[in-house]
């Protein structure tokens, strides 16, 4: 997406090796790096998981606690994902506010689990209109090379999928107190975001920091185990034709099932 | 209704429902909320547009290409559109904080991927375009209310464009694949697919999905929200004829003199057809 002179040379080089159908690093155009998974590694969270896909790293940490209910689902519980491009990240990522692509980032992530409808909301609101469980998503970025919601969708369904949240009772008197028990978040689906980068005429999925750079524009498909489509979200200041569109949602659903199944500690 | 509304000759090719399906407010499955665009509504502006679309209010000014400021963020070989989308704090119910949310960054972020296809952004070096949306009343659908808003103001400005952009959604309503989702079906619905066209170069510029459906579902949606950009990009042309008081003549002439520019804007395509 940016245009200056080194990026536009990069931009020859990369379509040129795409043009002969393959990547910079031998790919094929729908291959991804590979993929490693760490699960439950910290103590501290009530779930947590670490992705590498190539030089890619994430952590994401599950916390879950108690919280007061949005005002128009007293009964529900919440669910909330946020991120963090930390500084060491990148030489170009500084410390401050959050830039628009952590936005966007975390607001894709949350839409692929929550319109997915992964967790019975219902199960963890306790006092209708008080108190809810409240289950925080932090996806944290300690390397950029590339594709980072479909690392960060794998990391979240991952952490997800190990975490045990603390156990609350409440009383008759709508008391809530907290007990020594922990019970595994029940998940009802496993949502995994693909991106499908687009390179002039080309489609590639697992881009890295430099083929990102020379994209003209990305479409996210998230799709559950059942191949439903949860989430889309087209960025980069392109056009997609309608034709383009199908093609990406046949990658995706083709893709989702294979990386669905890193969900898990790695050997 | 807006008289510049045009009657909806949709030819989606879906057949009938097996059991009668009403929505909350009447329409039919492929039908728009009323469309009304007004152009020419701030003074101050370059460029302006209001709209009406349903319920939604919605009022899009456009300043520039200007001088960038700060200057950090001006690009040394092309210019930079910036859209900002912000929400009144009596727009919706409950009052909201007039704070930009994390929703207006993402907002903002996706209508200038959706606009800026449209552009010619390598004529304006370290220069901005500005483009304001303020929603005054939100009734479902507002980024896609707010784009089209934004693409008449845009042409209002005076800049070039390769093509307009029409923005509408479709969704899932009690299995049914409807066009233009109001509040109602916004907060009940089981997905919502906003999509943003250009009509002349036939691409889709914004596409954002949530909810669930089958990725046949997914395509029909996209389609029949296409078929609502191209009802919307006649009421836009509409409206800005009317300001414009253009006839077919005085389209030809401009293209004329946009052809010594060396590029020919979307406006000039239509003779074609």
């Amino acid at each position: 997406m940016s245009n200056n002179i080194v990026s536009r040379l990069k931009r020859k080089k990369i379509e040129e090796v795409l043009e002969a159908g393959t990547r910079m690093d031998g790919r094929d155009l729908n291959d991804f790096r590979e993929i490693e998974v760490r699960t439950n590694f910290l103590e501290k969270s009530e779930g947590s998981a670490e992705v590498r896909m190539g030089k890619t790293h994430i952590v994401v940490g599950v916390k879950a606690g108690l919280g007061t209910p949005f005002d128009d689902t007293p009964d529900e519980g919440v669910l909330m994902c946020n991120a963090e491009y930390t500084p060491v990240a990148h030489q170009t990522w500084e410390p401050g506010p959050p830039p628009h692509g952590a936005i966007e980032l975390a607001r894709v992530v949350d839409r692929g689990l929550r319109s997915a409808e992964i967790l019975n909301m219902e199960d963890l609101g306790l006092v209708s209109g008080e108190k809810v469980y409240i289950v925080f998503v932090d996806l944290y970025v300690l390397n950029w090379d590339g594709n980072l919601i479909d690392a960060c969708g794998l990391g979240a369904l991952a952490a997800l999928k190990g975490a045990e949240i603390p156990v609350f009772k409440v009383s008759k008197k709508n008391e809530v107190s907290e007990t020594d028990k922990t019970q595994k978040l029940e998940l009802r689906c496993e949502p995994i975001p693909i991106t499908i980068y687009k390179i002039g005429k080309h489609f590639i999925l697992d881009a890295t920091a430099d083929e990102e750079e020379v994209a003209d524009g990305r479409l996210t498909v998230t799709l559950d185990e059942n191949n439903n489509v949860t989430t889309l979200q087209k960025a980069g200041p392109v056009g997609f034709t309608v034709d383009e569109i199908k093609k990406c949602i046949n990658i995706a659903s083709e893709k989702a099932a294979e990386i669905r199944s890193q969900a898990v500690a790695s050997e | 209704m807006s008289k510049s509304k045009t009657k909806a000759k949709t030819k989606t090719k879906r057949k009938s429902r097996k059991k009668k399906f009403e929505r909350v407010d009447g329409r039919k499955a492929d039908e728009l909320r009323p469309v009304k665009i007004e152009t020419g509504v701030i003074p101050n502006a370059d460029g302006s547009a209001y709209i009406e679309m349903g319920r939604n209010k919605i009022i899009a000014g456009v300043y520039g290409p200007r001088e960038m400021h700060p200057k950090r963020l001006s690009k040394p070989h092309r210019g930079v559109l910036r859209v900002r989308y912000h929400m009144a704090p009596f727009s919706v119910d409950p009052r909201r904080s007039p704070a930009p949310s994390r929703r207006d960054t993402e907002i903002g972020m996706v209508m200038t991927d959706a606009l800026e296809p449209a552009l010619f952004l390598e004529r304006y070096p370290r220069s901005v375009i500005d483009v304001y949306v303020e929603i005054i009343q939100a009734d479902g659908g507002t980024r896609c209310a707010s784009v089209n808003a934004a693409a008449v103001a845009l042409v209002d400005a005076g800049i070039p464009m390769k093509d307009l952009v029409a923005s509408c959604a479709a969704g899932k309503m009690e299995d049914h694949i409807v066009l233009d989702l109001g509040d109602y079906e916004d907060k009940k619905g089981q997905a919502d697919v906003p999509v943003a066209y250009m009509p002349k170069l036939e691409e889709v510029t914004l596409l954002q999905m949530d909810g669930i459906l089958t990725t046949d579902e997914t395509v029909e949606a996209v389609e029949l929200a296409i078929e609502g950009c191209k009802q919307v990009y006649e009421v836009q042309r509409e409206a800005l004829k009317k300001k414009y008081g253009m006839d077919e003549e005085d389209t030809a002439e401009d293209a004329e003199e946009s052809e010594e520019s060396g590029e020919e804007p979307a406006e000039s395509e239509e003779e074609d057809k």
